[in-house]
């Protein structure tokens, strides 16, 4: 019988309104340390907590973009332990009651093939600050800024199987919060982090002792860890070894998951009713208004981009990873009026490429849909080669002006008059006998020679197709 | 409860509690439990929990930013600081 994983994975997301959850100091990220911790984020007595409307509408926003039970009435709890970053000593959370209960995300894999992932529940809670571990003379030093920020845990069933599925629904429920305008998804700034339960069981058996992940903070990472995990599980059990049931730490260098054992104790956090806040009650109006502004919803996207363009799953799946580069997409769609899966070709293959290589998002692209839609159209009206066109992209991505400047500048017009081809194709058979020679003598490889040197002749802007004929023909009257 | 569950929950909550105290609070507790028992006598089929003694809702305040930075007001309250950071007790979890 062979081994299965099961996963579940808990995101935090770090919920994009300008004052914290219970407090209305700043939210900002990378400020000076502690000048965004007021006297609420630092627990100081006689202080109380004030909800904060726009956590709430986030949180019911995401519930409706997943399909999930929005609970009327939800309250918060105290989720009790002690660390230096969090200074009252509990975390308000949301326990039984939390304000999104079951839902479902349908995820897709590059060939379009597309599973449903249950979510368990959402609720809101507060982060905690920062400890700083650099040396303060053998002390540790607390950054309190993050604390208080707004978070929506995010929890989903154990439906996944492998390390790549865990990473398609992380990389869905990523492009979900940011279509819903709620989280940045910055996860090197800890805007989205997860953490991974793992366990492994035989087919047919039931669910083994389960592992949890912390410390993945990227998609590449998270993929690795659980990876090493299943692995280490598997080979744990079959030296004859138990799991326990325990927290690990990924280590990035090692590529290696390590026992936090320090956690094992604490584990017991004593939840109870937060005395504080009162209970939750939101009304059906509350909720009907926010659905109504709701977007359009990646996976929606995605089927829409493949009926309505003809796009492969594979395209479609890649387009909609970013509102803002399906929204180029169509743009550029529109302006061009030419071929969608051409169109697509260049965003994913040329200014893909050339945005990974200045790090810029395609927000920030130099290259505006209008530029792109414009050098589409010459290629559609065999102004330009694809070939040219790849130069001309890159003189348009250094600022060198739109197309069709580029292309009259440059002296770049395809050259379609077939006299004046016919000519040059002429003077390049009169000047190769050798090779004109072994052609004929049965070497028909050299005709690619022709073809490459009549492209150099006119400088890569003939026709190749019309190359192609012209040299037959004449190649051919020469035999005769 | 047991005094050793009592000593673990003292423990939790970072209470030094000697062992001539607990004893006395683990008769106190026990009492408060034999008493909790005594309320879960009452049938309360069909009533809903009670989250908070208030028959109010939670208010909602506007996501706004009114606080300032008073960064050096509350370090002054702290017993160590440097660099705008509080300082404590070195607490690394290993990696």
């Amino acid at each position: 019988m062979t081994w299965e994983a099961v996963i579940g994975l808990e995101v935090h997301a770090q919920l994009k309104t300008k004052s914290k959850i219970f407090s209305e100091s700043a939210t900002q990220y990378g400020a000076e340390p502690n000048t965004q911790a007021n006297a609420i984020d630092l627990g100081l007595p006689g202080v109380l907590p004030v909800l904060n409307k726009e956590v709430v509408k986030m949180a019911v926003k995401f519930g409706l973009a997943v399909n999930a039970n929005i609970n009327l009435k939800s309250i918060f709890a105290r989720k009790n332990y002690f660390y230096p970053d969090l200074p009252k000593g509990y975390q308000i959370t949301q326990f039984e009651l939390p304000i999104v209960g079951k839902g479902i995300l349908a995820v897709a894999d590059p060939e379009g093939n597309v599973k449903k992932i249950g979510i368990t529940r959402a609720h809101l809670e507060e982060d905690a600050g920062k400890s700083l571990h650099e040396d303060f003379h053998g002390m540790t030093g607390i950054d309190l800024n993050r604390a208080g920020t707004p978070l929506l845990e995010i929890v989903s069933e154990p439906d996944l199987r492998t390390a790549k599925e865990a990473v398609l629904y992380l990389k869905a429920l990523h492009a979900l919060v940011r279509y819903l305008d709620i989280c940045d998804g910055n996860m090197q700034e800890g805007s989205f982090r997860c953490d991974a339960n793992v366990s492994v069981h035989k087919i047919g058996e039931p669910f083994g002792t389960r592992v949890e992940i912390k410390n993945l903070n990227s998609f590449r990472f998270i993929e690795r860890a659980i990876d090493y995990e299943i692995q280490r599980q598997i080979e744990e059990i079959e030296h004859g070894n138990k799991i326990v049931q325990e927290t690990r730490l990924y280590n990035a260098n090692t590529h290696k998951t390590k026992s936090m054992r320090s956690k094992e104790e604490a584990n017991d956090y004593r939840y109870f009713p937060e005395p504080d806040l009162l209970p939750l009650v939101i009304d059906k109006a509350f909720i009907e208004t926010i659905a109504e502004k709701l977007p359009e919803l990646p996976e929606a996207k995605r089927q829409r981009f493949i009926s309505q363009y003809g796009l492969s799953a594979y395209d479609a799946g890649n387009l909609i990873s970013s509102q803002s580069l399906a929204d180029y997409f169509e743009q550029t769609v529109k302006l061009s009026a030419t071929d969608p899966k051409i169109t697509a070709n260049w965003i994913m293959g040329e200014l893909s490429a050339a945005l990974n290589k200045h790090d810029l998002t395609i927000e920030h692209s130099p290259v505006t849909t209008t530029m792109l839609a414009g050098l589409l159209k010459r290629i559609h009206d065999h102004t330009i080669s694809g070939k040219i066109a790849k130069s001309v992209f890159e003189a348009m991505w250094a600022g060198e002006g739109d197309a069709d400047t580029i292309i009259s500048k440059q002296g770049l017009k395809q050259v379609t008059d077939s006299s004046a081809l016919e000519k040059i194709v002429a003077e390049i058979i009169a000047n190769s006998p050798e090779q004109l020679a072994d052609y004929l003598a049965g070497k028909e490889r050299l005709f690619s020679y022709f073809v490459g040197q009549t492209m150099k002749a006119t400088k890569g802007q003939a026709n190749p197709q019309q190359v192609n004929e012209i040299l037959k023909q004449q190649l051919k009257r020469v035999t005769h | 409860m047991k005094v050793d569950e009592i000593k673990k929950i003292a423990f939790l909550a970072r209470l030094d509690v000697n062992d001539r105290e607990l004893l006395s609070l683990t008769n106190d507790v026990n009492n408060i439990l034999n008493f909790i028992n005594k309320m879960n006598e009452v049938d309360t089929h069909g009533i809903a929990p009670l989250a908070h003694p208030l028959e109010i809702n939670q208010r909602l305040r506007n996501d706004e930013v009114t606080e300032t930075n008073q960064r050096e007001l509350f370090l002054k309250n702290a017993p160590a600081q440097e660099a705008g950071l509080f300082l404590v007790p070195k607490v690394i979890e290993e990696v």
